[in-house]
């Protein structure tokens, strides 16, 4: 089946199979592995992307059903070699240990960070429900999305 | 963990859905936002031949007030429902029930008419559609039908919706005067479902109970109305609510499994129900 959608900008058109996952057409046919296959139930948010600019789990979406979208995946954060303030934020704030669970928390994050730019910390915990890392026990994580939050204030206010 | 290979139908109408659901009969499934059913098909446990994509059917995304009701399209996300200003206005316990599923990458998708034809035991919004006493529309190819919440959850992950049949929409009464109502749950730790939810409406006459409307999920293998909570509570003022919850859990088969035993999910729905009870109360005086 003819699938047409823009990925970070590039407009694509692919034939798949109805019952490919969307993770799986990212990953194997766009050749985009930054976003990662965890659980594969919907519990831990590694496969993340914006559709739209919602952020979604993308295990649990038919790859047709993205059809007529705009994705964005975490290698469409950083512009060029600048690094999206959330990449900078887990850099500066070591948000990350293992990295595996890192693609789809700054996805979850830039969805959030859409809606409130000033969340409290609580409000952050509770956003990344849907995240889990086995590494960092948060702490760091919220950091790094509280430093990004911050920077995007400052620079829109600027 | 991919689903068994089915043949894929993208429809932009109701009718449209209608005639394909006819045509293949109980080899057809609908798909809204895929959050129940795909993870069914990944596993397996549902392998519908036939998949009748109804999500660019906008028009039943709507959320709107019309006659005193509130009309919420079966394809409205739980995060439309969550932060639609009108439910925030006219139903707030809808918007926190919503606000309490999953989490917002799923409600992000998971939309309300599937949550509730799938009709999973611990979903959140059965007991919410059963104490604001919801009426669901059912369209078919022969025209609608409206069956009440009461009527509408049967069995474990089983409804009135008919084969051939779609949920279009889901209607609520807005709140009145002296009425307050809220939704509590247990959060299973891991999957985010309610191990017992509650949901309480109560319409206060004086200082004297009017109306009380209690849903329960979670306890058993359907979201119920606790009938007997309801009764207890007739005429009384809200010092009787102690004793009446303690009947919540009367008459049903509480479900046990390795996270929450059959008699852990009772004491839940009694303790859960004083609680949503009182504090329907308190919003109402507040």
């Amino acid at each position: 089946m003819l699938l047409n959608l823009t990925i970070n900008g590039e407009q694509r058109s692919d034939n798949v199979d109805p019952r490919m996952l969307l993770v799986h057409y990212i990953r194997d046919i766009a050749n985009l592995t930054g976003t990662h296959v965890g659980c594969e139930t919907s519990i831990c948010g590694a496969c993340t992307v914006l559709i739209n600019g919602s952020a979604v789990k993308s295990c649990t979406i038919l790859a047709v059903q993205a059809d007529g979208t705009k994705i964005t995946t975490i290698e469409g954060m950083a512009e060029g070699d600048r690094l999206h303030p959330l990449q900078e934020g887990f850099w500066e704030e070591h948000g990350l240990q293992c990295g595996y669970c890192t693609p789809g928390m700054i996805m979850t994050a830039a969805d959030l960070l859409a809606r409130n730019s000033n969340p409290t910390e609580a409000e952050i915990r509770e956003a990344l429900e849907g995240n889990l890392c086995r590494c960092t026990g948060y702490q760091h994580i919220v950091k790094a999305i509280q430093f990004a939050a911050a920077k995007m204030r400052t620079s829109k206010a600027a | 963990m991919f689903p068994a290979s089915f043949e894929y139908h993208r429809v932009s109408s109701v009718k449209d859905a209608l005639a394909l659901l006819s045509q293949f009969g109980d080899e057809a499934k609908i798909l809204a936002g895929g959050h129940s059913l795909l993870p069914m098909m990944k596993l397996r446990l549902a392998q519908p031949a036939h998949l009748v994509d109804i999500g660019a059917v906008h028009e039943l995304a709507q959320i709107q007030e019309q006659g005193g009701r509130i009309l919420i399209g079966g394809l409205a996300t739980h995060h439309s429902v969550e932060t639609s200003s009108i439910v925030k206005a006219k139903l707030p316990i809808l918007a926190e029930c919503a606000a309490l599923i999953g989490d917002i990458q799923v409600r992000n998708r998971g939309t309300i008419g599937g949550s509730l034809a799938h009709a999973d035991p611990a979903a959140d919004y059965p007991a919410a559609a059963l104490a604001l006493e919801a009426e669901m529309t059912l369209e078919n190819p022969g025209g609608k039908r409206k069956v009440k919440a009461a009527d509408f959850f049967l069995d474990l992950l089983t409804t009135a919706v008919q084969a051939g049949e779609i949920l279009t929409q889901v209607s609520f009464a807005a709140l009145g005067a002296g009425t307050g109502g809220v939704y509590l749950k247990h959060r299973h730790p891991a999957s985010g479902f309610a191990t017992v939810g509650v949901a309480a409406v109560v319409t206060l006459k004086g200082t004297n109970f009017d109306k009380v409307r209690v849903g329960i999920t979670g306890l058993g293998a359907k979201a119920f109305r606790a009938s007997s909570v309801e009764k207890a509570l007739a005429g009384k003022a809200s010092d009787a609510i102690a004793a009446a919850a303690s009947h919540a859990a009367d008459g049903v088969d509480a479900t046990s499994d390795t996270y929450a035993s059959g008699e852990f999910r009772a004491e839940l729905a009694r303790v859960y129900t004083r609680r949503a009870l009182e504090q329907a109360v308190a919003r109402v005086k507040a």
